[in-house]
């Protein structure tokens, strides 16, 4: 039995939300992403925190980004409902209440920010904090309906894990750090606009400008090719800086070098190629590019500290 | 129960039982998970003065 509130309403709205609804509401592939590259950013930093409080500063930044997340989708479900990538959602599927998203995201915001802030440090807390409020607010409730440039302002989100990871060790922001978050940052447009190529259909039908469905599709092809360029030499500034070792760099500018060579593909990709093999290889590619960068990366500061070396 | 009260609660389906045993459960292992959290995390900063 359950003791609820008079109303007027024959039928009495209750929730059948499971903990798995409320989990998803979090986004966990986002979060993993966001759980690998915060991870990278603490284990670069000079200083090592104690194994357990460096988990749960992982943990809060974790939860911060699901928190971002639900408050995302509380507000989406609008256009989440007309897409078929998200029409599945909790949401707009009608698993969970609006307002239940929207309390769940605040309260596990404030959570995470408290978390981070008492057991690691508040500069980490407040980069934590400004990071859910530049994802929730300006990027989701304002430029995502209001500029096909939403991606590249909005990549910023997405971009400051690494440098909460390090703030969250050592209390301060470095270069090594914001050259990470430049890497995601960089990464982000032509990552979401490939994805927006073989789905700008769906956008569309949302009313979200992306790129495709506002510039078009030879112009998103030509910003995706110039980005390319851009990510490729900025993905080896940390052996360029002296931040990492040749192995590192080696690696990277491979890692580069099939960025831009996908990025070609899309741009040479045939207009009236509706199936989009290239834009796909690049989307499926770009996830790999992330991956390996920082992966190369966190291998290279994993053997240099394990035989003494530094930028190499 | 007085029939006032009982006027004021409805039956849940069994979904409805089954999504909130759901919930609670993973409240209650969220919150037990903060506690051990900032227990182990309490100690460890008298002991280390870390982070």
């Amino acid at each position: 039995m359950a003791l609820v509130e008079p109303t007027h309403n024959e039928e009495v709205q209750l929730s059948e939300a499971t903990a798995g609804d409320y989990l998803e509401l979090l986004k966990p592939r986002v979060m993993s992403l966001v759980v690998f590259t915060a991870f990278v950013g603490m284990v670069a930093a000079p200083i090592l925190p104690h194994p357990f409080l460096a988990v749960v500063a992982i943990l809060a930044i974790a939860a911060g980004a699901g928190a971002s997340g639900a408050l995302n989708m509380w507000y989406d479900a609008d256009i989440d409902a007309v897409m078929s990538r998200t029409a599945s959602r909790p949401i707009p599927a009608g698993r969970v209440k609006p307002g239940e998203a929207l309390s769940f995201g605040l309260v596990l915001s404030a959570l995470s920010v408290m978390t981070l802030g008492v057991l690691a440090n508040w500069l980490a807390a407040s980069l934590l904090a400004f990071t859910i409020f530049f994802y929730a607010v300006v990027y989701t409730m304002w430029l995502k309906r209001s500029t096909p440039q939403n991606i590249v302002i909005g990549g910023a989100a997405g971009a400051f894990p690494p440098i909460i990871g390090w703030a969250a060790a050592t209390g301060a922001v470095s270069i090594e750090s914001v050259i990470l978050f430049l890497i995601i940052f960089l990464w982000t447009p032509p990552h979401f606009w490939a994805l927006a190529l073989f789905k700008s259909g769906d956008y569309e039908r949302a009313g979200v400008p992306m790129m495709p469905n506002v510039a078009g599709e030879a112009s998103t092809r030509r910003q995706i090719f110039v980005y390319s360029l851009l990510i490729a030499p900025v993905g080896v500034l940390p052996w360029a800086l002296g931040y990492a070792s040749l192995g590192y760099g080696l690696v990277s500018v491979v890692l580069g070098a099939g960025f831009v060579w996908y990025a070609w593909k899309v741009l040479v990709m045939p207009a009236e190629d509706r199936t989009m093999k290239a834009a796909k290889a690049l989307f499926g590619y770009s996830l790999l590019y992330l991956f390996g960068i920082f992966a190369a990366f966190l291998a290279d500061v994993l053997i240099g500290r394990a035989f003494g070396l530094a930028g190499i | 129960m007085s029939a006032v009260m009982e006027q004021d609660r409805v039956p849940l389906t069994e979904a409805q039982k089954k999504a909130r045993r759901s919930r609670s459960l993973a409240i209650g292992f969220g919150l037990a998970a903060l506690v051990v959290i900032f227990y182990i995390a309490t100690i460890i900063k008298f002991v280390h003065h870390t982070m």
